[in-house]
């Protein structure tokens, strides 16, 4: 599905990005432990997440994901913001808990970027 | 050793143990180097993941550090040799789940124990060594043939 219509389910605002709201995005990962979201995030991913540092902003670089979802109505500092600006990384806020927020797009055809980890 | 005629890209960055701000600047900074050499998506992802768990346990462990990256025709090789407390375990820190990360650390979203072991699996080529309060070293390769 393209990204409005993540940001439509989720009811969410567009803090950066609203000019790359026509991509493809298909998966998604969603965690709050960054060493994690680096472990086992695939390229093209959504990443669900509640933290809202700079390191997400970078890590999301690094792994080159699609667009960072904050849950739980989390605002970023300007920093982060700025430096999501600069890589071209979307940033969408939804008030839904992670729960929610994942659930809402898994039955709305998002599939996790793995299903389970190898052990 | 590599011959100079052969290197594309060498370059040299500090890294501040301690200091979260700059963490990963290095690690972003190396990913568009390769971008800019156009080389696959998949390589320079690769490259960016090992780089970055890299300077990041630098920042988190050590007093100062360097990381350097070098293109040659046939692969990318990435060095992170650092002044610290060093390692005095490698086998057990390579275990995922081993950490012994501070809460400062923690409250980031790290120190779950993944790091030497995510660099593993990207790299073609992982080689660690560590001498305890002398510093640990890293080099890591990854093929582009
Ligand atoms: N550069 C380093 N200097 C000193 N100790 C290190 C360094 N890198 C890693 N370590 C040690 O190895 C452990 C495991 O590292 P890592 O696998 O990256 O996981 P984490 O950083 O989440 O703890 C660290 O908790 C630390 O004790
Ligand atoms: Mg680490």
């Amino acid at each position: 599905m393209k990204l409005r219509e993540v940001k439509e389910i989720l009811d969410a605002n567009v803090i950066v990005g609203e000019e790359k709201l026509d991509m493809e995005v298909k998966t998604a990962f969603g965690a709050d432990l960054m060493s994690d979201v680096l472990a086992f995030a695939k390229a093209g991913s959504l990443l669900l997440t509640g933290l809202t540092n700079t390191q997400v902003i970078r890590i999301a670089n690094v792994l080159d994901i699609a667009a960072i979802i904050l849950v739980r109505g989390k605002k970023p500092p300007m920093e982060a913001l700025e430096l999501a600006k600069d890589l071209h990384i979307p940033i969408l806020t939804t008030k839904y808990i992670l729960f929610e927020t994942a659930g809402r797009l898994y039955t709305r055809g998002i599939v996790g970027c793995l299903e389970k980890v190898e052990k | 050793m590599v011959s100079v005629e052969k290197i594309l890209e060498k370059h040299d960055f500090d890294i501040e143990g301690g200091n979260f701000n700059k963490a990963g600047t290095v690690s972003t900074r190396i990913k568009s180097i390769l971008k800019h050499r156009q080389l696959p998506d998949e390589i320079v992802r690769r490259s960016a993941i090992v780089c970055y768990e890299a300077e990041i346990n630098i920042v988190s462990y050590a007093k100062k550090g360097v990381i350097s990256l070098t293109v040659i025709p046939d692969k990318i090789i990435i060095e992170a040799n650092d002044e610290g407390p060093g390692i005095p375990n490698i086998e057990l820190a390579m275990q995922q789940g081993y950490s012994t990360a501070n809460q400062q650390i923690r409250e980031m979203g790290f120190g779950a124990g993944m790091g030497l072991y995510n660099i593993k699996t990207y790299s073609d080529v992982f080689d660690i060594t560590s001498e305890v309060n002398k510093g640990t070293f890293l080099k890591m390769a990854i093929n582009l043939i």
